[in-house]
């Protein structure tokens, strides 16, 4: 393990960001109080809505020790599935040596964020950042913690903080074998003030960090009381159901209210720019509202498109001219120059996040004052998207952030929020919008569509000696109206410009293009189709050298954590071990949102066209481990999430319009699909800790499609599969 | 007026026959454990018991289900708070992520056992509920639990 340093400069921080109060302001209520008897297994609670307020005896922030020994921590980021909840009060509890046990979470409040000078830190919960970025200061929070109470102790002994030890939730006076809890003295570490902060541990003075521990939402998830933004329900509450414009930049002409003569609670239709509302006093009649209107839509440009369209678009993209992302050595002129020439067009298409649950706000707009209560993976952003929307000034937005049903990625831009603001300002009530499945697809803020044409030739030993990679691709940028610096985002190359193969001439180069959706974050981002393009080539190239998988990628790396990936999964999926006919085995690996995670799958081709994923192994460093049991899990849920994709994925489009809108159409892998895994763990430590969420997205497509390739000599160029007739490709 | 007896309890409602139970029990009665995913019967996190069978709540007309027994997710513990061995197995297996689907996995494999208390492979396939966060082994490994200990 490698040694951390201590936090200095700008990570440094000030000691009014850790406080210790002797009295819960709001951490007992919100901890489940309200169900006497069981609240000992509610270490999370049902409604996560976090406390705003600041009580009068509390400096600001992160612990609250109660006198009955209960330790509220509050946690930064969003729970939508991905564990934070769980490894953030870990990160927290490891330093402030404390009995696990009488641990409980609390979301942090974004609107303290805003008013206490960013208290917490980064509060959008993207990127993978959940442990990540955050590793260092929440560890400083239990640290500082900690040294506050040993402090305080010292104080009341009369003694120097260094002959006392803090163990178990007590601080310790071994000389003279006395003890105080932490909840005796809690009061006192509240007005403590430290000369200095004490230095966080490093990874091999863990004790905490690192165990198998179970997640503290599970209690609250298997019975129902879990609240999710879609279960909101405050006061004078009203229903909203929407439509927006089945093509993206379209706008409403006319609404016919007719058909809603007659319909029960129905309180106002309400229109917008690009969509139409329908408020009632019940979810279902506002949808049966929306779908009793007569809606004229001025659909613009967009619906002068369709699927064949835009993946000639894209394809045509591939002879633009490039924006540099890499260049090393000079590929187009060893490519000039070479023999034999392999190259390859890949394509994939938009997808959609489907989320289980449908994206949904409710907005309650006051003349000084605006609540959202939601689901989003960026309360800080949504809060300042929330102060845009309204007029307000950021103070005067509360966030209330539920437990998430499922982010992706598209609960980073809150469309759905600002929708909800609106009908509350029309209503004057707080409104409950509820998208439908198909509002929640049409409205969706895809995964960008690709195309990448890649020509490669080989030197005398069989490696690779050069590599040209040329990509279109949508601009997420562009999406959300961010600016385009130099032509190219990297999220674009990602998984490509940054590879860690050895190739001595290799050029990566891409060209940002826009049809009328709009893109954004998809779990793995650029890695989700720069891995299937790239790790499908490289392995194009291996058979074309006449090498193994396995052996070519092990001899393009020396980077340990690749090797230490590579040669785990060539350990656990027994890759020397033949398959019978029909069956293969591929393999991929990348680096992807901090981490380099590889995946062997094994498939089984029946009757020429028939795939079935039999089994996918994996293997990841993220370097620092800080939950195993959640890693495995994030390991799973991507390699699921990626198997969709594979298998089903894609938004096919008509007259500028989205067809798959629900689940019988985007189909997505149930139990029956679903592939034995395994997942291992090979930390190999370091200064850098790695992310969990998205990685695990990444080397699923390529390592199937080069078990497809291994079991059929059918290349796989395309996604998703069930477009794809093997016995229709040519065989290689 | 339609009654309808949820958890063991009677409510009299004054709702529209063709209301979807799904919202009667989310708006009407506040019983929010049960969730909207698709509205067209193809996800199943509205997955509740309909007189001891696994119904998609969203696609099930109120007028259609007065009288009968109807347990969701918030009845599925016993009165005393014992959670139903599936629950308990979910629990021992950390099965849920973002959780949403795992009210209508929960019930849906509770159905599955009372009607097949040792079931195999093939038959937990046969739970086509939709879990995004792909739970799916998990919840194989929680059901073949749940079967082994009311064995």
């Amino acid at each position: 393990m490698g040694h951390i340093e201590p936090v200095s400069g700008q990570d440094t921080l000030s000691r009014r960001q850790f406080i210790i109060t002797g009295v819960s302001a709001a951490g007992g209520f919100a901890l489940g109080f309200a169900f006497p008897g069981l609240a000992s297994a509610r270490p999370l609670s049902a409604a996560p809505w976090s406390n705003d307020a600041v009580a009068s005896n509390e400096i600001n922030a992160w612990i609250v020790i109660d006198p009955d020994e209960t330790i509220t921590i509050r946690i930064p980021h969003a729970e939508m599935g991905q564990g934070a909840g769980t490894s953030n009060p870990m990160l927290v509890a490891e330093e402030l040596e404390c009995d696990w046990a009488k641990i409980k979470g609390e979301f942090a409040s974004p609107n303290r964020n805003v008013r206490e000078n960013n208290v917490y830190k980064d509060q959008n919960t993207v990127g993978s950042r959940g442990v990540a970025t955050s590793w260092q200061y929440l560890q400083q929070a239990g640290a500082s913690a900690r040294a506050r109470l040993v402090q305080a102790a010292a104080n009341r002994w009369n003694v120097a903080a260094s002959e006392c030890v803090a163990e178990n939730g007590a601080v310790l006076h071994k000389a003279s074998n006395r003890r105080f809890t932490y909840g005796q003295i809690a009061a006192d570490a509240s007005k403590i003030k430290l000369d200095k902060e004490p230095e966080i541990k490093s990874p091999d003075q863990f004790k905490l960090i690192g165990k198998p521990l179970p997640r503290l939402d599970t209690p609250v998830k298997v019975n129902g009381e879990a609240k999710f933004g879609i279960d909101t329900k405050v006061p004078d509450m009203v229903y909203a159901a929407i439509m927006s414009c089945p093509v993206v930049g379209g706008t409403l002409a006319s609404v016919d209210e007719s058909g809603l003569a007659g319909k029960r609670g129905i309180i106002k239709v309400v229109k917008l720019k690009d969509a139409v509302a329908v408020v009632a006093d019940n979810t279902w009649r506002a949808m049966e509202g929306v779908n009793a209107l007569k809606i004229n839509w001025n659909y613009g440009p967009g619906a002068n498109t369709d699927s064949a369209q835009m993946k000639q678009f894209y394809r045509d993209g591939l002879s633009e001219p490039m924006v540099e992302a890499r260049k090393d050595g000079d590929a187009a002129g060893v490519l000039s120059k070479a023999g034999r020439i392999v190259e390859a067009v890949y394509e994939v298409p938009h997808l959609a996040h489907a989320p289980m649950e449908p994206l949904n706000a409710t907005a309650h707009l006051q003349g000084d004052r605006l609540d959202v209560w939601m689901g989003t993976q960026s309360a800080l952003s949504t809060l300042q998207q929330g102060a845009e929307a309204s007029g307000l000034k950021q103070e005067q937005v509360y966030i209330h952030n539920a437990y998430i049903g499922g982010g992706f990625g598209r609960r980073s831009k809150n469309d759905e929020m600002v929708q909800a603001i609106a009908i509350s300002k029309e209503v004057g009530k707080p409104v409950k919008l509820t998208w439908t499945r198909e509002q929640d697809i049409r409205g969706d803020r895809y995964r960008p569509q690709a195309a990448v044409k890649f020509r490669a030739t080989l030197g005398p030993d069989g490696m690779p000696l050069a590599v040209e990679t040329k990509l279109a691709v949508g601009s997420i940028n562009r999406s959300l109206g961010r600016p385009v610096d130099n032509g190219l985002e990297g999220q674009a190359v990602d998984g490509i410009a940054n590879s860690a193969y050895k190739i001595p001439n290799f050029y990566v180069g891409g060209v940002m293009k826009n049809t009328h959706l709009l893109v954004n974050f998809w779990r793995s981002v650029g890695g989700s189709q720069n891995c299937f393009f790239y790790e499908s080539f490289i392995d194009e190239l291996a058979h074309a050298a006449g090498k193994d998988a396995y052996e070519f990628r092990r001899a393009m790396v020396d980077r340990v954590d690749f090797v230490g990936v590579l040669e785990k999964l060539h350990d656990k999926s027994n890759w020397k071990q033949k398959l019978p006919k029909g069956q293969g085995r591929g393999i991929a690996v990348a680096e992807n949102h901090g981490a380099v995670v590889g995946t062997v799958a094994e498939v089984t081709v029946r009757n020429g066209d028939q795939i079935r994923v039999d089994r996918l192994v994996v293997a990841v460093d993220c370097y620092h481990v800080v939950n195993p049991k959640i890693i495995e899990a994030q390991m799973e849920s991507g390699a699921m999430f990626g198997l969709s994709a594979v298998l089903y994925g894609e938004m096919s489009v008509k007259a500028g319009q989205v067809q798959e809108l629900n689940f019988d159409t985007y189909r997505v892998v149930r139990q029956a699909e679903a592939p034995k895994i395994e997942v291992y763990l090979v930390p190999s430590g370091g200064k850098k800790w790695g992310g969990i969420g998205e990685c695990g997205t990444a080397t699923i497509a390529p390592a199937i499609a080069n078990a497809i390739f291994a079991a059929s000599g059918k290349r796989v160029r395309e996604l998703p599969l069930k477009n794809v007739k093997l016995s229709q490709l040519a065989s290689i | 007026m339609v009654t309808l007896k949820v958890n063991g309890k009677t409510h009299a409602l004054d709702i529209e026959g063709e209301m979807p139970l799904l919202w009667a029990l989310r708006d009407e009665i506040g019983l929010t454990g049960t969730k909207f995913g698709c509205g067209i019967a193809q996800c199943g996190a509205c997955t509740v018991h309909v007189d001891g069978v696994a119904m998609r709540s969203c696609s099930v007309p109120v007028a259609s289900v007065a009288g009968k027994n109807i347990t969701t997710i918030e009845g599925l513990a016993s009165a005393d708070g014992k959670l139903h061995p599936v629950q308990a197995a979910w629990v021992a297996e950390d099965v849920p992520q973002c959780g949403y689907c795992q009210s209508g996995q929960i019930m849906a494999a509770a159905a599955l056992l009372k009607e097949k208390p040792n079931p195999t492979d093939a038959d937990i396939n046969g739970i086509t509920n939709i879990c995004r966060c792909g739970t799916y082994i998990r919840i194989r490994r929680a059901i073949h639990r749940a079967a082994a200990t009311k064995a």
